[in-house]
């Protein structure tokens, strides 16, 4: 027996153009189509095929190993859903081929298949025989399925009913039971609230340690990293690189494909800013200097903003607005917190400011910084970019970090290293009998 | 080797796929012309087929007030209104049954295919949610629908039963050919199930064109009025329609009356054949696409 799971070997899918759009195709089109077809015969001439079609993906190879975790990672339209819709067998590629050794499982959506009318139960045979399972299997977990959803007394109740968080319970709780020995995954936790994620996530590891191949696509860089020692960033339907997790990921964020940490305004006219200030740079960087857009959570961060500023009564402040991907607002910083610049007069010059976050103080996650110039007193805003810059904070700490030797999820907007002082008298102890 | 996603077992793998966990290899490549029927995949998701097919059954019953009585309701109304303006006013000829008996045993084979077509028909396209997030052989879902008109076939038949009663009509051997013609009707009407489902995921007007066609679909075939009417020299081309055999044999097999040419049902027995062969593979050289375009 092989001990390769997936073999993906020059995979290539191609669309015609608007073919997604035009998916209310009518009969009387088709017939005025066919009816101007010799006009558009001779006008493609020489052109044809480049100019009609797309390819989502392009000459992809890759193969995966029995018992292993790939991460898939690359931005919206790089072709990561189509290429779990081929492996999946919802859609053909249009040349090359897939191995699949095993029985194979997707999840490319939480729920599919069910239907409101219907009760509980008959929803998990349902939801069950269309995730691909046997009548006789989903008999002998039934009992498992219903306990993990926690539905018991309303298992003859119509879904209709279901608050929506006991629907995707049982959504999930279906999905979870599934047995394959590769199981395929999209986006699943991109949906659902933080607690019904973790679940998905502590059943994946869980999967995983069970020596299943699962591949796993998301845009959650924090969950690739913990779940995929190895990923596969895909850009432009091709595969970009296929490693380690953590030279993956930086790849992906560095080769300018997610969201920049380094922006830079090259004309004054598109850059935000009036007569008083105006933006010239944003950039996220290390200690030593780097540009990055990765950072390690133990680390300290800067972000750098550089603009013009012009002689004058006012005193222009850079405020940073750091937010998460959830929109919540972390904090601001103002540049006034330096006393000394704060009460200096402005001149014709090129400002630099610079503000450290501490290492140890930031949660893991994608956060995202508002950048403004204003003026207080009267209050003035003379710049003001929405997502200025972005960077992600990775939590990899092997034990010497906020959550020390816990290796599931912690969560919380925040995680600063706190002082914590311990007093241990050992003369008054008590006997416990 | 070109088929859709060819399973097979690797030597010593053995018949139960899902004994041993490498026992098989998928083999996903882009298929080319007409593709297999692929009937084991078929075979593997029967268990879908089944819950599909309950499923429609249950959601039929659910939704519905009236629920069964509707199921009764509805023919036999149709049947009176026949009997009222066709046998009443215009005076057709019943072939010497009493009217009413005569119109609902055409309209048992009828509402069979008809329904099967309505709910076949318009089936993928209500289902695009599960193309496009799940594999399984998309024929499963033209068919299940299908499968779920039979149980209304069944009420009906009850109801057959209790009028045969009423009028007191004999009971002979040919009752005997009724499953055979109702497996033809199906067939029939899965067949053009195919068609309409296939050609409604690219255009949607076939959804629209659907009670048009079964309307002239239904006044070319006799369930109001008596084969009888046709002039000789169109019986020939009027039997290619595979209703005509499948409800003149009905009315027979059930009321053990009027005519029925062994060459017509023959016919309808081998068109019905033809549409389900044509519209199963048309189908399966559609169903690549679905997901691209539903």
């Amino acid at each position: 027996m092989s001990d390769i799971a997936i073999r993906v070997h020059d995979i290539g899918k191609r669309y015609r153009i608007g073919e997604k759009q035009e998916r209310y195709a009518t009969l009387r089109d088709s017939l005025v189509h066919l009816g101007s077809a010799p006009v558009r015969w001779l006008a493609r001439q020489g052109k044809r095929n480049s100019a009609d079609y797309v390819w989502a993906l392009k000459n992809v190879s890759f193969e995966v190993k029995r018992g292993e975790v790939l991460g898939i990672i690359g931005r919206n339209g790089a072709g990561k859903s189509t290429l779990l819709k081929i492996l999946s067998r919802i859609t053909e590629p249009t040349e090359g081929y897939a191995e699949i050794h095993g029985r194979i499982g997707s999840l490319l959506e939480v729920g599919t298949g069910f239907h409101p009318e219907l009760t509980g139960r008959e929803n998990i045979y349902l939801s069950g025989a269309i995730l691909g399972m046997k009548k006789l299997e989903i008999d002998h977990r039934f009992d498992e399925i219903v306990t993990f959803a926690g539905i018991e007394k309303f298992l003859d109740t119509p879904a209709k009913r279901y608050s929506s968080g006991m629907y995707t319970r049982l959504a999930f709780a279906v999905a979870a039971h599934l047995d394959p020995d590769i199981l395929l995954i999209d986006e699943v936790l991109a949906v659902g609230d933080a607690e019904f994620q973790r679940k998905c996530l502590g059943k994946m590891s869980q999967v995983a340690q069970q020596g299943r191949t699962v591949l796993f696509v998301s845009h959650n860089l924090p969950a690739v990293l913990r779940l995929c020692p190895r990923v596969v960033v895909l850009a432009n339907g091709e595969v970009l690189s296929s490693g380690d997790a953590q030279s993956g990921i930086s790849l992906y964020l560095n080769s300018g494909l997610g969201t920049t940490a380094h922006r830079k305004w090259d004309s004054l006219q598109c850059a935000p800013g009036d007569g008083v200030a105006q933006l010239r740079s944003v950039r996220v960087h290390t200690a030593d200097g780097n540009t990055t857009d990765t950072i390690d959570i133990r680390e300290p961060v800067g972000i750098e903003v550089e603009y013009s500023s012009c002689p004058g009564e006012l005193r222009p402040a850079v405020t940073l607005h750091i937010s998460n991907e959830d929109g919540v607002l972390l904090f601001i910083t103002g540049d006034f917190n330096n006393r000394d610049w704060s009460v200096q007069p402005r001149s014709s010059a090129v400002v630099r400011a610079t503000c450290w976050i501490p290492g140890n103080f930031l949660a893991e996650g994608r956060l995202f910084v508002r950048t403004a110039i204003s003026s207080y007193n009267p209050h003035i805003v003379h710049a003001s970019e929405e997502d200025a810059v972005s960077f992600q904070v990775v939590d990899r700490s092997e034990g010497d970090g906020v959550r020390g030797g816990w290796g599931g999820t912690w969560p919380g907007v925040v995680r600063p290293m706190l002082k914590w002082k311990i007093e241990v008298n050992e003369n008054q102890a008590t006997r416990v009998h | 080797m070109e088929q859709a996603a060819v399973v097979t077992n690797d030597n010593n793998g053995g018949k139960a796929l899902e004994s041993a966990a490498n026992a098989r290899v998928l083999r996903i490549e882009p298929t080319r012309g007409w593709a297999a029927l692929n009937l084991r995949d078929l075979w593997e998701y029967r268990d879908l087929f089944l819950i599909l097919a309950l499923r429609d059954v249950k959601l039929r019953y659910k939704q519905t007030a009236l629920g069964v009585i509707w199921v009764v309701l509805q023919p036999l109304i149709t049947a009176l209104i026949f009997t009222v303006v066709f046998g009443n006013l215009a005076n057709l000829p019943s072939d010497g049954m009493p009217y009413l008996l005569f119109s609902f045993a055409g309209m048992l084979p009828w509402n069979l295919f008809s329904q099967s077509l309505q709910r076949g028909g318009n089936s993928l396209v209500g289902s695009s949610a599960l193309i496009s997030k799940v594999y399984f052989p998309r024929m499963i879902i033209p068919m299940a629908s299908t499968i779920a008109v039979l149980v209304d076939f069944a009420v009906a038949l009850v109801v057959m039963a209790g009028l045969l009663v009423y009028y007191q009509v004999p009971i002979g051997w040919n009752l005997l050919l009724v499953p055979p013609l109702m497996i033809a009707t199906v067939v029939a009407a899965s067949g053009v199930s195919l068609w309409v489902s296939a050609l409604s995921v690219q255009y949607r007007d076939f959804i629209y064109a659907l009670p048009f066609l079964l309307q002239a679909w239904m006044y070319a075939s006799p369930v109001a009025y008596s084969t009888s009417l046709i002039p000789e020299r169109w019986r020939a081309l009027y039997a290619l329609n595979p209703l005509v055999g499948l409800i003149d044999g009905f009315r027979w097999s059930l009321l053990g009356h009027g005519s029925v040419a062994v060459s017509a049902l023959a016919l309808a027995f081998a068109t019905s054949a033809l549409l389900f062969v044509s519209g199963a593979t048309f189908f399966r050289r559609m169903e690549r696409s679905f997901a691209d375009t539903i």
